[in-house]
C-alpha cells in the first residue's frame, strides 16, 4: 500500500468520523425537548446511530495503523476536521427534520459511491451506514409532513428551516471541481467515485421533486429546470461563507469542539475505573486457577 | 506477522499493544440465517464482557445477531499477504479436486 494512500485514507476516514460524532449534537440539543415521546425515541435511535456510524469508521481507520486515542485527540485540537454542514445552530425541531431530509440526503448522496470504495473495510462501513441512513432521511421527510399538515406557524418552521438549511447542505458536498486539486487523484485511487460537482448536481435533481411534494420553496432564485441538460440549474454556493465556516468562524464551530472535549474529559475517570476494575478482575481469575 | 496483516488481512494491526488504554477486540457475529459467525467490524473495551456489551449496542441495534464472538485483536494470527501467492500455491496446481474437471455424458443422469 502506497503510504500516500495509507496517509489520505486515515484522513478522509478520520474526517468522516468525526463528522459522526459531532453530528450527534445539533440533533442531540433536542431529545429533551422532542414534542412527542415517539418523536424521542426516533430520535434517540437517529443519534444513537451517529455514534454507532462513528465507531464503525474510527474502526475502519484502526485497520490502517491510526491510534484512537491519538483521532479523539486532533479532533479535539483542531488537526482534523469534520463537515461544515454541524457548525451551524438548530433553532427549532422543524431543523430535526430538515437535517434528516436535506443534511442526510446530501450524505446519502455522497455515501452510496463510497460503497465501491477501494479500500475494504470502509467500504464495508459504508454499506452498513447506508442502509441505516435510510431511516434518518425518512424519519426527517416524514416528520416535515407531519408538520405541512399542521398550523401555518407550524409550516412556516418548515420553510425557515428549509431556507436556512438548503445552502449548507450543497455545500457538504465540497468546493467546486476547479477548486478541488485532489480529486484526480482520489478517482485514479477510486477512494472517490464522483466529482464535487456531479453529486452536487445530482442532489439538486433528487430534492426539487421532494421539496415540491413537501409544499415548500427551495430558496434560490436560479433554480429551473434545463430541458437541454436534462438537470436543474442552480445558484452558486456562497464559497466565502463555506471556507469561513471550514476556518473555524462558523455559528458553532466553538461550541461544538468545546462539547467534545468537555465529554471527553468528564468521561476520562469511567475509563480508568473500567480499565482497573477489569485488570482486577482479571487479576482474582488468575489467582482463582 | 508485519505491517501487511492490516492492510489485506483488514484486522487492525495486532503486532505492538494499542496505545489507548483500553485494548482492541474484533467482532463477530452469527445471523438467524444459520449462517457462520461473520467477522463485522472492531471495538476498544476494558474486558471481554464489556467488549460483548459493546458489540451487541454497537453492531446489532436492528436484530442482526444473534450470537455474538469477541477476541482481543493481538490474539489472531493471520496469514501474510506478502506471501499470499506461495502460501495457496499447493491448492492452485490441483484442478482435479473440483467435480467440474472431470467429464461425463449429458445422457447420464443425477451426477
Amino acid at each position: 500500500m502506497p503510504d500516500a494512500y495509507r496517509k489520505t485514507m486515515i484522513r478522509q476516514i478520520a474526517q468522516h468520523a468525526h463528522s459522526e460524532i459531532i453530528g450527534m449534537q445539533p440533533e442531540g440539543n433536542w431529545v429533551t425537548r422532542a414534542p412527542s415521546l415517539r418523536r424521542k425515541a426516533i430520535l434517540l435511535a437517529k443519534v444513537q446511530d451517529e455514534a454507532g456510524h462513528g465507531l464503525y469508521l474510527y474502526s475502519a481507520a484502526e485497520t490502517l495503523g491510526a491510534d484512537r486515542e491519538d483521532l479523539t485527540a486532533r479532533l479535539i485540537s483542531g488537526a482534523q476536521k469534520y463537515s461544515s454542514i454541524f457548525n451551524y445552530p438548530t433553532l427549532t425541531f422543524a431543523d430535526v427534520g430538515v437535517i434528516g431530509w436535506l443534511v442526510d440526503g446530501a450524505a446519502i448522496c455522497n455515501q452510496v459511491p463510497l460503497c465501491r470504495s477501494s479500500y475494504g473495510p470502509y467500504a464495508r462501513a459504508m454499506i452498513r451506514i447506508c442502509k441505516e441512513e435510510s431511516f434518518h432521511q425518512r424519519q426527517g421527510y416524514e416528520l416535515l409532513m407531519t408538520m405541512m399538515r399542521g398550523t401555518p406557524a407550524q409550516r412556516e418552521m418548515v420553510q425557515d428551516a428549509t431556507n436556512r438549511w438548503w445552502w449548507p447542505s450543497l455545500m457538504m458536498f465540497g468546493p467546486p471541481d476547479a477548486e478541488s486539486p485532489n480529486t484526480a487523484q482520489s478517482m485514479r485511487w477510486r477512494i472517490k467515485r464522483h466529482t464535487n460537482d456531479e453529486l452536487r448536481q445530482r442532489f439538486v435533481d433528487m430534492t426539487v421533486p421532494q421539496a415540491a411534494a413537501l409544499g415548500v420553496t427551495l430558496p434560490d432564485p436560479l433554480l429551473r429546470w434545463n430541458d437541454e441538460r436534462g438537470n436543474y440549474d442552480f445558484g452558486e454556493v456562497d464559497w466565502a461563507e463555506f471556507k469561513r465556516v471550514v476556518a473555524g468562524n462558523g455559528p458553532c464551530n466553538a461550541q461544538r469542539i468545546e462539547h467534545r472535549r468537555a465529554a471527553h474529559e468528564g468521561g476520562a475517570w469511567v475509563r480508568e475505573a473500567a480499565a482497573v476494575h477489569a485488570a482486577k478482575r482479571a487479576a482474582r481469575k488468575e489467582a482463582a486457577a | 506477522m508485519s505491517d501487511a496483516t492490516f492492510r489485506d488481512g483488514n484486522v487492525a494491526d495486532a503486532t505492538e499493544p494499542p496505545r489507548s488504554s483500553w485494548p482492541l477486540y474484533e467482532v463477530f457475529l452469527r445471523s438467524k440465517r444459520g449462517l457462520n459467525h461473520v467477522h463485522v467490524g472492531s471495538l476498544h473495551a476494558a474486558d471481554a464482557q464489556m467488549a460483548l456489551h459493546h458489540a451487541r449496542d454497537l453492531y446489532t441495534r436492528r436484530n442482526e445477531g444473534v450470537s455474538i464472538w469477541v477476541v482481543k485483536a493481538a490474539d489472531i494470527t493471520a496469514s501474510s499477504p506478502e506471501e499470499k501467492d506461495p502460501f495457496f500455491a499447493p491448492s492452485g496446481d490441483k484442478v482435479y479436486r473440483h467435480p467440474t474437471f472431470y467429464e461425463i455424458p449429458d445422457s447420464v443422469p443425477h451426477i
